[in-house]
């Protein structure tokens, strides 16, 4: 039983990161009708702008979780700024290879000066140790990354849903021309809503730097499974994607305790399935 | 949103003849590289990959679908005709055969999964197919995970041509590559292309015209994915191994940009591509990890700045269709 639980635990974490990732997808997809395969990469850097602070400015855990998604997410916004804005108007395929050939630069360059391998990346002070639950010894670390990154998930669908900036944000999905002629800025808006998406992944990239280690393709593979994800959920709603990533990340870890040969392949199985029984995904409006 | 190959030229009633001739003259210079001091070996691995460009060119450009999963394809075939050589001893053209019949079922089966859902969705769920099968292949007994199938046997194809030779085994792949290419060249100029394109050009229209264009999207997937395994199997003798680079996402990364630098929806561009492609790999290796921001830089440069690819642009400079 020990086992079960603990699988659950990972599949949770696993589940926040799956979350985080295709909250920030569903954000600029809606905004930018970009698929971002720089996500990956761009989650990759803010595991490594975590470990560089620590390293070189001796900048703790903390602060990197609020400076690394800052610094990530201005380099996101100088991306859309400098590339990915001249795309509006073309076949979205073209943001995909755009983007892709973003995350190939970004994971060459950083593989460039780091090779394959991890750097590990410490557990803060705060966070060490472990809480006996009775049925199972949870580590603290752990426990805090899923209930972060739930608190996360939840902040970031109020926002959209529930304020003002979001009513906006949405508007300018449906019908941005509208929306400008209210005298909002819309340009600006989609340069903050990329910077913003991509960091929910810098963010996601720092809580998983203590449990993983920091690596240049850490992102890389993750990003497929996110995919899937995503088109399991659909990309209909904010929430669908937050209740999706959590549930994935959960049948995955219980797959690794039943029958762990399946654990790497569950996400996609089911990702045909669902596809074969209801072609839009679970929460997704028509294509 | 204009369709992703927007900048492609209407047929000419002189299309045919000059993309004839500019066929002839590629079967011409292909055929002389024996006698010309180059080394065949990456020409060899080029007209594999070009094949595999073409067969991919043929859902992208002519369909509108992006596959970001073709490596399933020549992966797979490359695995199947492989062990049948290896294992079960069977002669070259059995062998190949078997290959492509792999890849024939593989994309009946991922095919029917994947034509359900339209633009990037299309596109993520041929990736996360292809990451399945690398998973299985990783796993399964049969490929021998990280190592691959080594050592393959090349054999005499049909008892005759003795593929251990260079220069044989070159003319074989070439005829390969041709015979795969010309197939290719018909589809496109039968009726059934002319409804792929109108497909990709406008969905909607093709629909309310009658089409059915789930079929034609579904065959044309079939085609190109049965093809891009020919292309899997023909590798299998060149590199006389099979393993799971062939099957990793990245490979499929590779093939998109091949026809993106040459240009999609033209004929001839992802054939210049693979050259491109194989050829910036054979002599940057030394660069190491730099040939990956190399080929991102590539796409980058690509999409922002000439979308039509090298042929693309030639074509439309001289206003033919290559």
């Amino acid at each position: 039983m020990q086992a079960l639980y603990a699988q659950l635990l990972v599949g949770l974490i696993n589940g926040s990161f799956y979350a985080l990732l295709s909250l920030g997808l569903a954000v600029i997809f809606g905004m930018l009708n970009i698929i971002n395969f720089a996500h990956g990469a761009l989650y990759m850097m803010g595991a490594f702008v975590a470990y560089f602070l620590l390293d070189l400015g001796g900048i703790n855990y903390w602060w990197a979780l609020l400076i690394a998604p800052i610094i990530v997410g201005i380099f996101g916004m100088i991306l859309e700024r400098t590339m990915l804005q001249w795309l509006t108007g073309l076949d979205h395929l073209y943001g995909l290879l755009l983007t892709f050939g973003i995350a190939l630069i970004v994971q060459g360059v950083f593989q460039n000066y780091f090779g394959s391998s991890g750097l590990p990346y410490a557990i803060p002070d705060q966070l060490k140790g472990g809480m006996n639950l009775g049925f199972m010894f949870l580590p603290v670390y752990r426990g805090w990354v899923v209930i972060f990154s739930l608190v996360v998930c939840l902040a970031t669908w109020f926002l959209i849903e529930k304020t003002r900036l979001g009513a906006y944000l949405r508007a300018a999905t449906e019908n941005p021309t509208l929306v400008r002629a209210f005298g909002i800025n819309v340009p600006r808006m989609i340069t903050l809503t990329y910077g913003l998406g991509v960091g929910l992944a810098a963010l996601a990239g720092v809580l998983s730097a203590p449990i993983n280690q920091v690596r240049p393709l850490m992102g890389a593979d993750l990003i497929i499974v996110v995919f899937a994800v995503v088109v399991i959920g659909g990309m209909g709603s904010i929430m669908g994607s937050i209740i999706t990533g959590f549930a994935l990340g959960v049948i995955e870890g219980l797959t690794k305790y039943f029958y762990p040969e399946a654990s790497n392949t569950v996400v996609f199985v089911l990702m045909v399935l669902v596809l074969l029984v209801k072609p839009t995904g679970l929460t997704g409006r028509a294509a | 949103m204009t369709a992703l190959t927007d900048d492609t030229l209407p047929t000419t009633p002189h299309a045919m003849r000059d993309e004839m001739i500019v066929f002839v003259v590629m079967a011409l210079l292909l055929a002389a590289v024996p006698f010309s001091g180059i080394y065949p070996f990456f020409v060899m691995q080029a007209l594999c990959f070009a094949l595999l460009a073409c067969a991919f060119n043929l859902l992208i450009g002519y369909g509108g679908l992006l596959s970001f999963g073709h490596a399933m394809f020549l992966g797979t075939a490359g695995y199947c005709s492989a062990h049948a050589l290896k294992v079960w001893g069977l002669p070259p053209e059995l062998g190949i055969l078997v290959g492509v019949a792999a890849a024939f079922l593989l994309s009946i089966v991922t095919g029917y999964v994947s034509i359900r859902r339209q633009g990037i969705y299309f596109s993520m769920i041929t990736l996360a197919l292809s990451q399945l099968l690398y998973f299985i292949y990783l796993q399964a007994p049969f490929t021998h995970g990280e190592d691959g199938i080594q050592g393959i046997p090349q054999g005499h194809m049909f008892g005759l041509f003795d593929l251990s030779k260079p220069t044989v085994l070159y003319y074989v792949v070439l005829i390969g590559f041709l015979a795969g290419f010309l197939l290719i060249f018909r589809i496109i100029n039968s009726p059934f292309g002319e409804v792929l394109k109108s497909i990709r050009e406008n969905e909607q229209r093709a629909i309310s015209l009658g089409y059915r264009t789930d079929q034609y999207k579904f065959l044309a997937f079939v085609l190109s994915g049965t093809l891009a395994g020919f292309a899997g199997s023909l590798k299998v003798f060149v590199a006389q191994n099979a393993s799971l680079t062939d099957v990793h996402w990245s490979m499929s990364g590779e093939v998109v940009l091949m026809t993106l630098v040459g240009g999609l929806g033209t004929i001839f561009g992802p054939v210049v591509g693979a050259f491109v492609i194989i050829a910036m790999q054979q002599y940057l290796a030394s660069f190491g990890q730099w040939v990956t921001v190399i080929q991102g830089a590539i796409f980058v440069i690509c999409v922002l700045t000439f979308r039509r690819g090298a042929i693309g642009e030639i074509a439309h400079y001289l206003r033919r269709s290559l």
